[in-house]
């Protein structure tokens, strides 16, 4: 097969199949990190560049708590979930919202500071060792034939539906849901009517961060955790999220899957390191032709 | 301050930089220092897009990495000298930089995307410096050969082994040079018809274009300006480091080193950058010898540091240092006078 002059290698449908039913799996996961990030866009507007690193903190309390009270990482989750919506709405009302006066740049630069802060401190306190939470169910799964898949990784798809019809019951049947897309639309509009509005930014932040917490006890099984470790994923949530439109959740939830199908495949083709250009090239071609993307409405 | 004070005052800011070798005699204070300068060359040329031009980059590793690569690839493959290096150096830089903000101001991204889409070029570029083996030797990195020989020490750019002043203080020079430089650029640009265009953009694009300021091409030449600065830190960290490696050259911590500066010093000031550079590092040795003392030398305290100090600039402090001297200035002086 050729492709711009430069000679791909060819393979067998069943390897192809393979690949991308893998990339189906590795695109929930992305889909699940990018799914709070997509709401913290939609309701306050603000690129969270904190996510990578609030997910990375998420992933060290499944480990401890699996670490020194035997906790199963997915138990972990009763946990984890409603700490992170207390760290996330508390770090809101109490750090974000008090210093960026409601400016974009400003915001991005403080989420970056925080996210800066937090890593280093992870580093500072835990070290750069990596560090996996064991199982003793990790390697079982089913063979489809043309791959064999894992029951974490079917966790991980399964999960990431389940928290997306969850968020999109939450946002349409309650009533903060409906407080929610209000101030989301418009915001003098939902003060007007006798919302809290700082109240409401800090529970959406609170709620994307209880969905990176998660993200983070059903990738816990899967992935090693270390400092950094959020870096990488922050970077393909926003990919994730320019693709699917900020403040989509199918958006979000597809736009992860053509991630995960395009970077399978990418690997597949063009190798194990060049491959991942694939997500930088999507990112930079979605920003500079439609930023809005595929779900998004027009800002 | 007068005009005339300022330029007085940075001609003897000037003059301790040049003098500090033949006062401090520790090499760790002048190894301190130095740092500190390339740390404020980086902050300057981020500050020319960020804080004179409202286009605030995260992905300012782009032009330091292009110009590392290319002055550690020419002189590894084809033995080019150094000196000649440098200029396609700036040059790879500068088209980089041309061709990023080309894509980016043409098709309108501001604001938060414009730094998404330069963290993105910054990712893209480190995946192809680790992917591309036979062009940029991958994730080894490019090492090249150590002068041994002292005669050669000025032709090889390299004062590992020159005589007893340059082996010491020929880096700080280096460094020091290119900071002069940079600031000069910067001072000029402060008063030249462009960066008053620059800075009308910076204030209101619309409003700025109304008048007749093709905010386009000024924007360009920002980028450029600023990639061209940024080029200088890749040369001079190869030149002293002699290696160069896709991480060090385009991982973020170059991008988010380069913005710290200026954000605390005082974003679209001349002075910024450099007195934010010295004010975090100051703090940063401190913390670590503080920590150091008391318990265990770990990594990530400068950096918690940095962060927190960020955010309460952000916060509480909209011009930064700069500011808050000028406020000062004010209050002595019984009212008036300028900007810093």
């Amino acid at each position: 097969m050729e492709l711009l002059g430069f000679q791909l290698p060819t393979y067998g449908w069943s390897t192809i199949l393979g690949s991308a039913i893998s990339g189906v799996f590795l695109g929930a996961i992305y889909a699940l990190v990018a799914l709070g990030l997509t709401l913290i866009y939609g309701v306050l507007h603000i690129i969270n560049f904190a996510h990578g690193a609030l997910l990375m903190l998420a992933m060290y309390a499944v480990y401890f708590l699996w670490h020194l009270g035997g906790v199963d990482p997915y138990l972990a989750m009763l946990i984890v979930v409603p700490g992170g919506f207390v760290f996330g709405y508390c770090l809101q009302r109490g750090v974000i919202g008090k210093t960026s006066h409601g400016r974009d740049e400003i915001i991005l630069l403080v989420t970056l500071g925080v996210a800066i802060v937090i890593e280093n401190a992870a580093l500072f306190l835990f070290s750069a060792d990596e560090r996996n939470v064991q199982v003793p169910y990790d390697l079982d799964g089913i063979d489809l034939g043309v791959t064999y898949v894992v029951w974490t990784d079917l966790a991980a798809l399964a999960g990431s539906l389940l928290i997306t019809l969850a968020l999109w019951l939450f946002m349409v049947r309650t009533d903060t849901g409906k407080a929610i897309r209000a101030v989301a639309k418009e915001r003098q509009g939902a003060r007007l009517v006798g919302i809290n509005v700082d109240h409401i930014f800090a529970i959406s932040f609170g709620i994307g961060t209880a969905c990176v917490a998660a993200a983070a006890s059903l990738l816990a099984p899967t992935y090693a955790v270390y400092p950094q470790f959020g870096y990488l994923f922050v970077l393909i949530a926003f990919t994730v999220v320019v693709l699917g439109g900020m403040g989509s959740f199918v958006g979000a939830l597809v736009g992860g899957f053509v991630i995960g199908i395009t970077e399978q495949l990418g690997r597949l083709y063009l190798g194990e390191s060049l491959g991942l250009i694939t997500i930088s090239a999507i990112f930079i071609l979605i920003l500079l032709f439609r930023p809005t993307g595929l779900f998004g409405q027009k800002a | 301050m007068s005009e005339r004070a300022r330029l007085m005052g940075w001609a003897l800011l000037a003059t301790v930089l040049v003098l500090l070798p033949f006062g401090v005699t520790s090499g760790r204070w002048i190894d301190f220092v130095e740092l500190t300068l390339f740390v404020a060359v980086m902050g300057q040329a981020w500050n020319i897009l960020g804080g004179y031009g409202g286009q605030y980059s995260f992905g300012h590793a782009l032009f330091f990495g292009t110009a590392a690569y290319i002055q550690a690839l020419l002189q590894f493959r084809y033995g080019i000298s150094p000196w000649v290096a440098m200029w396609f150096a700036a040059a790879g830089s500068i088209a980089v930089g041309a061709f990023v903000g080309y894509l980016s101001f043409r098709y309108g991204l501001r604001g938060s995307y414009f730094a998404l889409i330069t963290l993105a070029f910054a990712e893209a570029f480190h995946v192809l410096a680790r992917s591309l083996i036979s062009v940029t030797e991958g994730g080894r990195g490019v090492q090249l050969a150590l002068n041994q020989d002292p005669e050669r020490a000025i032709a090889t750019f390299q004062f590992t082994f020159a005589g007893e002043f340059l082996q010491a203080y020929g880096y700080y020079y280096t460094i020091l040079i290119i900071l002069l430089l940079a600031y000069a650029a910067t001072w000029w640009m402060e008063r030249s018809r462009f960066g008053a265009s620059l800075m009308a953009v910076r204030e209101n694009e619309d409003a700025a274009e109304a008048l007749g300021i093709n905010a386009f091409r000024v924007k360009i030449g920002a980028i450029c300006l600023s990639a061209a600065i940024m080029s200088m830190t890749g040369v001079y960290y190869v030149q002293k480091f002699l290696f160069v490696d896709p991480g060090i050259a385009y991982g973020p911590s170059k991008s988010v080193e380069a913005l710290f500066a200026p954000i605390i010093g005082g974003l679209g000031t001349v002075l910024g950058p450099l007195l934010g550079a010295f004010f975090i590092h100051g703090v940063g040795e401190f913390a670590k010898e503080a920590i150091g003392a008391v318990w265990e030398e770990r990594p990530g305290v400068d950096l918690i540091l940095f962060g927190v100090i960020l955010i309460l600039v952000l916060g509480f402090l909209p011009r930064g240092l700069v500011g808050l001297l000028d406020t000062a200035w004010r209050r002595l002086t019984g009212g008036r006078g300028g900007h810093a």
